[in-house]
């Protein structure tokens, strides 16, 4: 687009928009990714979402069920659209296997949190025992000085509870895991995945052969 | 018992056994032991001696780009490695295959900030397809294998292969290895079921299809599957900076190039037409102006092989993925034959108009100093349009790029998506090495000459046959036509005083001549391209001349300006 301006006479630039694929509604997504267990892959992953200007909610890595392979389970606000851009570029990435991302509808998710209270505040407030028990936390430590709570939910029912406890100002300390998440559907795509693969590359390789 | 070698001479042989030719490449610490391992093997591995790890990057794009073989570079760590970061974006982001293989410290002083180290697989990973360190010799025939099959297949890319001191020297039992399968990644996907179908039933129902054309059909080789679908259904053509020369300048149904300083007609045409058929481009802004206005009126089917380029710019109502040499055949045998004659003619309107305001003008002028559209017209005719054209960036890669012509396929060799300056010089000396059956000329700006005139060097060395021509316009006359234009002729620092170009050429023992009257230029076109080994022309161009017509950055493709 080019624009007079009325002060110097001369056409000024304005810069193209991008907001031409739609959807600016922002939703928390969980992305899985799979990869090959190789070293720095995590860098690649999480500058995909560095470049696109997407702040990483919560990060989880750790080996699957499968021998050699690695799951990611990522959180993030964003659009659709963002979102779908994101996989695409993930998926790029030689060594990553496959990524998909889901909503909270998609999934059974699950974190776990520690909850660290000051033992004679906590002492001071029954109250605060009765909440621990309606949230079905476990107390696993107890001294004089602070005892540790241990909760494992959804996201909501961590911060809940925390919310709950610091109102009496006796949260020492309180740490949540990252979300781990598997899909509710029927399908498991990544084995579909692995064996299409490997399917195809016979199949190449037959065709080749002829 | 198998006999052991090194792991540097591991990397010699497994650079043979890929087929490796020719190297471009400079010495250091980190990578003596190749480099020794490489003096037993000149019989077999051509290797050029570069001024600049910057030019050996750009040689290998040069080389890779007219042969479709994978250009190879060997540099060592540090210094030498961050040299070739430039060379790595550029083919990453234009999908050139190079390796470079950098040397790197012993893996025991690895994280020591050790003499010459740097991260560069980290540095690098952005702008690669993959990035690996070699910390064993038993790593390098499996990394090399992967590099190479990487590199060269799928969409093709920049690898790196830091080459840790240690494992360049360890002793291995070596044996060649071929890698043909990476499961998690596959380098010849399929359409989705239906979709050339979907894409067929809209080219045959469309009134007004426009193909635009991109480097992808030179990368699958497609250039003749490309003329088959466009002529059986009477598809009108544009293309793009790096598809020119995927279909001849004189076929027909070429319309011309598509962009900010494209054709008029393709451009205007884009916003009228019905069926937008884009094939192995990426919609890269510098082609579709304001995305908010571009092409809204019209279905579009994208036909590339790397599934992110879908919906990444332009929503995409028709996705056929794969290799487009595959893909076009199939669509082609789907197609009706048809005839879009009224449609077609209809850019004829646009082509006077440009003819007559823009291309008359530039390239016959009758007074005056030479213009650079003149020049570049002169040497694609003098060359018979067989030449391969290596640019560099600026006022004189846009000239060079609209007025050479194009007869035969991988043609033009240009820095598309990173626009990097200082890429003409050496990209043509890896050209004349991909290609010494052919003629290659490239068009250099004064500054952009200056940027790796370096490489002058390894032209005397090589007696490399380049056919430089300086457009010099005493100016970075690129950003000088866009202060013109949008910053009130505030000339900051853009204009230049140069050297003396001719004394240049002497000291390297260059022939050269410089050439500021039009009477002389033709005569002067035939002594360069008749004089063997390399030749400087210097063309004295006008000072503020522009490149038209322009699609202002963030304008929309059918509001082309004509004149500034
Ligand atoms: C490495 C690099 N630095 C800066 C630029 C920005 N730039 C683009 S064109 C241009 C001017 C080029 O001048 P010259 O080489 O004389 O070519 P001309 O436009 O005059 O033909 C500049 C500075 C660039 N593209 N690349
Ligand atoms: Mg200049």
């Amino acid at each position: 687009m080019i624009k007079e301006n009325k002060k110097t006479g001369h056409a000024k630039q304005v810069l193209p928009h991008r907001e031409d694929l739609g959807g600016s509604m922002k939703t928390l997504y969980t992305l899985i990714v799979h990869s090959e267990n190789i070293a720095g892959l995590l860098n690649q992953v999480t500058a995909v979402f560095t470049r696109r200007q997407i702040n990483i909610e919560s990060l989880n890595v750790s080996a699957s069920s499968i021998k050699g392979i690695h799951k990611y389970t990522i959180t993030a606000w964003c659009t659709e659209d963002e979102i779908k851009k994101v996989v695409k570029q993930i998926e790029r990435k030689i060594d990553v296997l496959q990524a998909n991302y889901f909503t909270d509808d998609e999934i059974y998710q699950h974190e776990i949190a520690l909850y660290k209270l000051a033992t004679p505040g906590f002492q001071a407030n029954p109250v605060a025992s009765k909440i621990i028990r309606r949230h079905a936390a476990r107390v696993v430590e107890v001294n004089p000085t602070f005892c540790i709570v241990e909760k494992n939910g959804m996201s909501e029912e961590i911060t809940s509870l925390y919310e709950e406890l610091q109102q009496f100002g006796i949260v020492l300390q309180f740490v949540r895991s990252g979300r781990v998440a598997i899909s509710t559907s029927c399908f498991e795509r990544l084995n579909e995945y692995l064996n299409f693969r490997e399917e195809k590359y016979n199949k190449e390789k037959e065709y080749a052969r002829q | 018992m198998k006999q052991q070698i090194t792991g540097a001479e591991a990397l010699m042989r497994s650079l043979e056994h890929q087929g490796v030719k020719t190297l471009f490449g400079y010495p250091g610490g980190s990578i003596m032991p190749t480099f020794d391992a490489l003096y037993g093997h000149r019989d077999t591995l051509n290797h050029i001696l570069v001024r600049h790890e910057q030019g050996a990057t750009h040689a290998a794009q040069g080389f890779a780009r007219v042969s479709g073989e994978v250009g190879v570079c060997l540099v060592t760590s540090g210094p030498g490695a961050t040299n070739t970061l430039t060379g790595i974006a550029d083919a990453m982001i234009d999908s050139t295959p190079i390796v470079v293989i950098a040397g790197q410290v012993p893996t025991g002083m690895l994280g020591t900030d050790a003499f010459q180290e740097v991260d560069l697989v980290s540095i690098t990973q952005p702008i690669t397809k993959w990035s690996y360190q070699i910390r064993s010799a038993k790593d390098v025939a499996w990394a090399v294998a992967r590099a190479f099959f990487l590199a060269k297949n799928g969409r093709p890319g920049p690898v790196v292969l830091d080459f840790t001191k240690n494992a360049q020297v360890e002793m291995v039992d070596y044996e060649p290895a071929t890698v043909d399968f990476i499961r998690s990644y596959d380098p010849n996907p399929m359409p989705k079921e239906g979709s050339l179908e979907e894409a067929a039933a809209l080219i045959n129902e469309a009134k007004r299809p426009l193909v635009l054309v991109g480097q992808g059909v030179e990368l699958g080789g497609a250039q003749a599957e490309l003329r088959a679908l466009v002529e059986k259904a009477d598809l009108p053509c544009g293309c793009t900076l790096l598809g020119l020369s995927a279909l001849s300048s004189d076929h027909p149904l070429n319309k011309g190039m598509l962009g900010m300083h494209g054709n008029l007609a393709p451009n205007v045409k884009t916003n009228e037409c019905d069926v937008l058929i884009a094939v192995g481009m990426r919609f890269d802004d510098r082609v579709t102006g304001n995305l908010a206005t571009y092409a809204k009126q019209a279905k579009v089917i994208h036909m590339d092989i790397d599934p992110s380029e879908f919906n990444k710019n332009v929503k995409v109502d028709v996705e056929v993925l794969g290799n487009c040499k595959l893909t076009l055949k199939a669509l082609a045998n789907l197609v009706t034959e048809a005839k879009h004659t009224e449609w077609i003619e209809s850019f004829a309107e646009h082509d006077a108009i440009e003819n007559k305001r823009v291309i008359e003008p530039e390239i016959h002028p009758t007074e005056g100093p030479l213009n650079m559209g003149e020049v570049v017209r002169a040497v694609s005719e003098e060359s018979n349009h067989e030449a391969i054209l290596v640019t560099d960036v600026g006022q004189n890669q846009m000239m060079a790029a609209r007025y050479f012509k194009y007869t035969k396929e991988r043609s033009i060799v240009t820095s598309g998506g990173l626009g990097t300056m200082g890429f003409g010089m050496p990209a043509a000396i890896g050209a004349t090495f991909g290609r010494p059956d052919r003629k290659v000329c490239v068009f250099m700006g004064d500054g952009g000459f200056q940027m790796n005139i370096q490489e002058l060097g390894t032209i005397m060395e090589q007696q490399a046959p380049v056919k430089m021509i300086l457009m010099n316009n005493n100016y970075l006359g690129n950003v000088r036509q866009w202060q013109a234009m949008f910053f009130g002729r505030r000339y900051s620092f853009t204009p230049m005083m140069n050297p003396d170009y001719m004394q240049i050429a002497a000291a390297y023992n260059i022939p050269a001549r410089r050439v500021t009257d039009r009477a002389e230029l033709r005569e002067a076109i035939r002594e360069m391209l008749t004089t063997d080994g390399p030749f400087i022309l210097e063309a004295c161009v006008i000072e503020e001349g522009n490149v038209m017509p322009m699609t202002p950055p963030g304008g929309t493709v059918d509001k082309m300006l004509l004149e500034c």
